[in-house]
C-alpha cells in the first residue's frame, strides 16, 4: 500500500491535464483537420492560430487590457484591505463584527445577480469602458477576500513587536512599511495571488463593464465565436494563451502557495 | 488574542467600506427598486408591493431550478471534499515533487471561466473530444448535447476538474501545520493509520476544511459561466441552474421584476447558509 500512495496524486494531476492537452492539441490545428475527426496528434501541425493572435491588435489587445485590470485591482485590494485587515486583528470597535460579516457577504454575491445594476452604476460615473471600472468592479468580491486572508496573517504576528515599535520611537506609518509588512510578506503575496487570479478569470462583469477600449480577452473570444462561425483552431490557441499568465503567476509563488496557505487562514 | 478597544480604528477600515459600499449598496438597492415596482417602459414606474415575490414563490419554473441548484452543489461538495482531502494525504508533504504538484494541480483554478466552459464543451464532443469520443468507445452513449444524464455528468464533472484542487491546496496548508512530533508520537504508540487521521490530521484540517466547503459553497450556489458556455442550460433546462435561469429572466426576457425578486430570494438564501458556516467558523476559533 505504501509503495503505491503516489497513485492517487499522478492519476489525479492526468485527469487534470487531458483536457488542457486536448487545447492544445486542437491549437496546433487547422479547423478543418478539427472537424475533420478524432485525432490524438495534429496531423498538420501549424502555429498560424497563433501568429494571427499575437499580430492582430483586436486579439492582443485583450490580453493588454485583462492583464491591466487585473493588476490594477490586485493593488487596489491589497493597499485598501491592509490598514482595514490591520484593524481588525488588533482592534475592538464599534460594530466590528457585523462590518466583518457584511464584507463577506460581498463576497457571496452571485455576480448574475448584479451585472445589471453594475452598469447603470458605472455608467452613471462616466466610467464605462475603462480599466477602472472592472478593476473598481472586481474589488466587489475581492476586497473582502483580501481582508479575510490578510487578518489571519496578521493575527499570526505577535501584539509584542508593535508595542516594542512604539517604544523604540517609531511612528505608525514608517513602523507599518518598515516593519510590519516585511513580516507578513508571505501573507501579502497569497492575498495577491488570490485577488489575481479571482480578477483573472471572472468575465461576467467584465464583459458588462466594457464594450471597446478595455475589453477583456475572454469577451474578444465570446465575439470571435459569434461573428466568423467556429474557428476552433483560434478559440483553442486564444484559449492556451489565457492559461499562460495563470502558469506564470503560479510558478512565482509555488512556494509562498505552500509555506503562505499553512500560516494564514485560507 | 487580547484586542484594545479603539474606536479610532474605524478610520483605517474606511476606505474599505466606500469603495465596497459603492459596490454593494446601490447595485443592491437597485435590484430592491425593481423587485417591488413594475414598468411600461419610458421610465415610469409604480409601486407592486409584494407581487413579483409571490410570483416567484410560486412558480414551478423557479422551483425546478432551485432543485437543479441544490442538486449540483451537494454532488459537487459530496465528491470534491473527500477527493480533495484524500489527494492531500497521498501527496508529497514536502520537496520538490510537492512543488510539481502544486503548480500543476492549481493550473485549473487560474483558468477564465469561460476558457474552461468553452475546453470542456470541445472536450466532451462526441465526435472530436477525447472525452466524449472515449465513452462512446467504450461503449458508453454519451451525447451531452442530447441527452440530460449525459449533461449533468459533464457539468460535475468539469466542476470536479475546476475546483476540487482548491481543497486540496487548503487540506494540504493544514497538513502542513502539523508538527512532525506528532507523527513519531503516534508512530511510538503504534496508532493506526486510520487512528493518525483521525485524531491528528482530521482535527488539524478542521479549521481549512470548513473555509473550504463555505468557499465551494458559495461559488457553486452562484456558478454561471462555465455551465452556460458548455450547455447553455440544456438540453431543455436540464442544467438551468439559478444563476442562469435568472440571467435568462433578466436580460432574455426583460422581466426585470420578476428577475430581481429571484436575485433577492437567491442572496437571502446564500446569506443564511454563510452566516450559519460563519457562525461555526468563529466558535471554532473561541474554543
Amino acid at each position: 500500500m505504501k509503495h503505491r500512495r503516489w497513485l492517487v496524486p499522478t492519476l489525479y494531476i492526468i485527469f487534470l491535464m487531458l483536457p488542457v492537452y486536448w487545447l492544445l492539441n486542437m491549437s496546433f490545428k487547422t479547423t478543418n483537420e478539427i472537424l475533420g475527426g478524432f485525432s490524438w496528434f495534429p496531423a498538420d501541425f501549424t502555429v498560424d492560430s497563433y501568429v494571427k493572435i499575437l499580430t492582430d491588435p483586436t486579439w492582443y489587445m485583450g490580453y493588454v487590457n485583462s492583464i491591466i485590470y487585473v493588476v490594477l485591482n490586485t493593488v487596489i485590494s491589497v493597499a485598501f484591505a491592509l490598514p482595514a485587515a490591520y484593524a481588525f486583528s488588533r482592534y475592538r470597535f464599534l460594530g466590528d463584527k457585523h462590518l466583518f460579516f457584511w464584507l463577506l457577504t460581498n463576497r457571496m454575491a452571485p455576480p448574475a445577480v448584479f451585472a445589471l445594476p453594475f452598469l447603470q452604476l458605472y455608467s452613471a460615473l462616466g466610467l464605462f469602458d475603462t480599466h477602472l471600472a472592472v478593476a473598481l468592479a472586481h474589488c466587489l468580491f475581492n476586497i473582502p477576500l483580501a481582508v479575510w486572508i490578510l487578518e489571519g496573517f496578521i493575527s499570526g504576528v505577535p501584539r509584542e513587536i508593535d508595542e516594542t515599535a512604539y517604544l523604540d520611537g517609531y511612528s505608525f506609518p514608517r513602523f507599518f512599511t518598515k516593519i510590519f509588512m516585511p513580516l507578513i510578506g508571505s501573507g501579502i503575496g497569497v492575498t495577491a495571488f488570490f485577488c489575481f487570479m479571482f480578477s483573472w478569470v471572472e468575465l461576467l462583469l467584465a464583459k458588462t463593464l466594457t464594450s471597446v477600449e478595455a475589453k477583456p480577452i475572454a469577451a474578444v473570444m465570446t465575439r470571435t465565436a459569434s461573428t466568423s462561425g467556429y474557428e476552433l483552431g483560434l478559440l483553442a490557441a486564444a484559449g492556451v494563451l489565457t492559461i499562460v499568465p495563470g502558469a506564470i503567476v503560479i510558478y512565482f509563488v509555488r512556494n509562498y502557495i505552500a509555506k503562505g496557505f499553512a500560516m494564514g487562514r485560507v | 488574542m487580547r484586542k484594545t478597544l479603539n474606536n479610532k480604528a474605524w478610520f483605517m477600515v474606511l476606505p474599505v467600506l466606500l469603495i465596497v459600499a459603492l459596490n454593494a449598496i446601490v447595485p443592491l438597492m437597485t435590484v430592491v427598486n425593481y423587485s417591488v415596482q413594475d414598468t411600461f417602459g419610458n421610465n415610469l414606474f409604480f409601486f407592486e408591493g409584494t407581487r413579483w415575490f409571490r410570483e416567484v414563490l410560486a412558480s414551478e419554473r423557479f422551483h425546478d431550478s432551485l432543485l437543479r441548484q441544490f442538486f449540483f452543489t451537494f454532488t459537487i461538495l459530496v465528491i470534491e471534499v473527500p477527493l480533495g482531502v484524500a489527494i492531500a494525504l497521498t501527496m508529497p508533504r514536502r520537496g520538490f515533487w510537492a512543488s510539481v504538484c502544486l503548480v500543476l494541480m492549481a493550473l485549473p483554478l487560474l483558468i477564465p471561466w469561460n476558457v474552461v466552459g468553452a475546453m470542456w464543451n470541445i472536450y466532451a464532443l462526441p465526435d472530436i473530444g477525447l472525452l466524449g469520443y472515449g465513452l462512446n468507445w467504450l461503449g458508453i452513449p454519451f451525447d451531452y448535447t442530447q441527452q440530460p444524464v449525459s449533461a449533468w455528468f459533464t457539468v460535475i464533472l468539469m466542476d470536479v476538474w475546476h475546483w476540487t484542487s482548491l481543497v486540496v491546496l487548503l487540506a494540504y496548508a493544514g497538513l502542513r501545520s502539523i508538527d512532525d512530533n506528532y507523527y513519531r508520537a503516534a508512530q511510538i504508540d503504534g496508532a493506526s493509520r486510520w487512528a493518525v487521521f483521525r485524531y491528528i490530521q482530521l482535527p488539524k484540517m478542521k479549521h481549512v476544511l470548513t473555509i473550504a466547503i463555505l468557499l465551494r459553497f458559495m461559488d457553486s450556489f452562484m456558478i454561471y459561466t462555465e455551465p452556460f458556455v458548455l450547455t447553455g442550460g440544456g438540453p431543455g433546462n436540464a442544467t438551468t441552474v439559478l444563476s442562469i435561469d435568472l440571467v435568462k429572466a433578466a436580460l432574455g426576457e426583460f422581466n426585470l421584476g420578476v428577475a430581481a425578486a429571484m436575485s433577492i430570494i437567491y442572496f437571502l438564501m446564500t446569506l443564511l447558509v454563510c452566516w450559519l458556516f460563519y457562525t461555526l467558523i468563529t466558535q471554532g476559533e473561541k474554543e
